[in-house]
């Protein structure tokens, strides 16, 4: 599909979303929308999204962002879709580890780093720290032991 | 992980089985790797890996880093394959700079990246034979390693950790050995290369112990995001080089390795085909490096314009994605490195459930892993 039927086909889905074109055609939806989306995506066989190449989190202070690259080795679109967490204090977003299972370890490294929690994840352990640790990536994280800063 | 989950874990056990802890410190996981494995009898019945090991946080530096600056913390993730990895930071940054580098400097970024993708795979030969108990073909492949480090080494100023990509083209003009040396390597490298098949890839205890074990079908491949010689073991074609060529990988001729076992020997003949093909890329380009400039013109301080920038490359183990969020300043807001090892190593435990202990080296070792590049 090329990006205008893209953006037809997923407005017609979720019409929430709201779109922005970078280097990838990039789709940005409310966090709570994300797994329906997610499913019908891989599912329905004209979008075949089969292959989640990478997800990443983002903290823009406000809100957080979850990122995911996805595509279809079959129709070979590759597109980015955003999924918008506003309530930064009580970070939450449904998992997709049981629609492409390579997101199990990506979503537990955003956890681990972000502290983004992702609702029915089967194994949300942290992944490199312990415990004890704060989330390093977020914008507000400090450490005055191990200054990473210019 | 906390006391609490590991006296959980115990619990879980039924009478007969226990648990083996492999590594952090272990030969076969290359590094610091720590696999917890629920054993029955000799059936592996889970596999847990624990990362953090040597976790750096390398995203996190990077913010406070320039866009020159960061691109030398990658040759520190996946070390074996350093120069791919500084290539795909520098053509991100190229891409948000809207830069067109230099013929020449593309010709030479494609020249070290297969000779990276040679070496990488001459030490990933030599050290998957001394997992599986054979010493001499670590000493054969690291001869013909040493060959290509010295290479580097003239060129790069370096041999491991080569530093010879900038956003714009490359850092130095290569040596006036460079080409007479690699042409040399060349001829030596085929003319031992049947060592390498008499070696291993016809002795029969490493048909039995590759054979059908491991097993991962298509399906599974693209749903755990494997990429690179795992994936396209099991008939998967995802090869960077063939689906997004860059820096003038549409020029050349090359053929996508693709085999469709989908076991430890599948993913063994993927790499060992995959060298010749490099040596048919470099042929092609060794005699036909362009004249002219080896870096374009670039200002002091770089700035990325407001956005965000994508890069793909292959890597010697698969797909490296950076992905760099800029917020106009002249650190980035954010950088994510999506590392093949990570995505690779999810696979690990659908490959080992149900197989023998034994085997799970055989799999750790035709997976490739490269720590650092896992824990970032």
């Amino acid at each position: 599909m090329t990006n205008e039927e893209l953006k037809a086909f997923i407005s017609a889905h979720t019409p929430e979303v709201t779109f922005e074109e970078t280097q990838f055609l990039n789709a940005i939806i409310p966090s709570e929308k994300i797994y329906p989306l997610a499913k019908y995506l891989r599912e329905n066989p004209d979008a075949d999204i089969d292959y989640l190449i990478c997800l990443s989190g983002v903290d823009w202070k406000d809100h957080f962002m979850v990122v995911y690259h996805m595509t279809s080795r079959k129709h070979k679109h590759t597109f980015v879709l955003k999924a918008k967490i506003a309530d930064r204090n009580n970070a939450e977003i449904h998992t997709v580890c049981d629609i492409w299972r390579t997101a199990e370890f990506h979503e537990r490294e955003v956890y681990d780093l972000f502290g983004i929690k992702f609702i029915n994840h089967p194994d949300l352990r942290r992944l490199f720290l312990d415990d004890t640790w704060g989330f390093p990536l977020r914008k507000d994280y400090t450490d005055d032991i191990t200054i990473v800063s210019l | 992980m906390s006391s609490k989950e590991e006296i959980q874990d115990v619990t879980e056990l039924r009478e007969e089985d226990f648990m083996l802890n492999i590594g952090p410190q272990h030969p076969s996981t290359h590094g610091v790797l720590h696999l917890k494995v629920k054993l029955h009898g000799e059936t592996i019945m889970d596999v847990q890996p624990h990362l953090g090991y040597i976790h750096r946080s390398i995203e996190k530096m990077c913010e406070a880093s320039t866009y020159r600056n960061f691109i030398y913390l990658t040759s520190r993730m996946d070390y074996l394959s350093a120069h791919m990895n500084n290539q795909a930071c520098s053509m991100a940054v190229e891409k948000g700079l809207a830069l067109e580098i230099p013929p020449r400097a593309k010709i030479i970024r494609v020249l070290m990246s297969e000779l990276t993708r040679i070496a990488s795979h001459t030490l990933w030969w030599g050290a998957m034979g001394l997992d599986l108990g054979a010493v001499t073909p670590f000493f054969v492949g690291f001869r013909d390693r040493e060959d290509i480090l010295d290479i580097f080494e003239e060129s790069c100023g370096a041999r491991l950790t080569m530093n010879y990509n900038v956003p714009g083209g490359v850092m130095y003009d290569i040596h006036p050995n460079f080409q007479r040396k690699v042409k040399e390597f060349l001829v030596n490298f085929k003319k031992r290369y049947h060592e390498y098949d008499e070696l291993l890839t016809g002795n029969v205890i490493l048909h039995e112990r590759t054979k059908g074990v491991g097993y991962i079908s298509a399906e599974d491949v693209v749903s755990y995001g494997c990429s690179g010689p795992v994936a396209r073991a099991s008939g998967v074609s995802c090869d960077i080089r063939k689906w997004q060529p860059y820096d003038g990988y549409e020029n050349v001729q090359f053929e996508e390795i693709i085999e469709t076992g989908g076991d430890c020997f599948a993913r063994y003949m993927v790499r060992m085909r995959e060298m010749p093909q490099s040596v048919h890329i470099i042929e092609q380009l060794i005699d036909n490096i362009p004249e002219g400039d080896f870096q374009a013109k670039t200002k002091a301080v770089l700035k990325l314009p407001k956005g965000e920038f994508y890069s793909r490359v292959e890597t010697a183990r698969g797909e490296l994605g950076v992905y760099i969020v800029s917020d106009g300043s002249m650190n980035p807001y954010r950088i994510k490195f999506r590392s093949p090892n990570f995505s690779n190593l999810s696979a690990l435990k659908h490959m080992a459930v149900g197989g023998k202990i034994g085997d799970l080296v055989a799999i750790m070792a035709t997976l490739d892993l490269v720590i650092p590049d896992l824990d970032r």
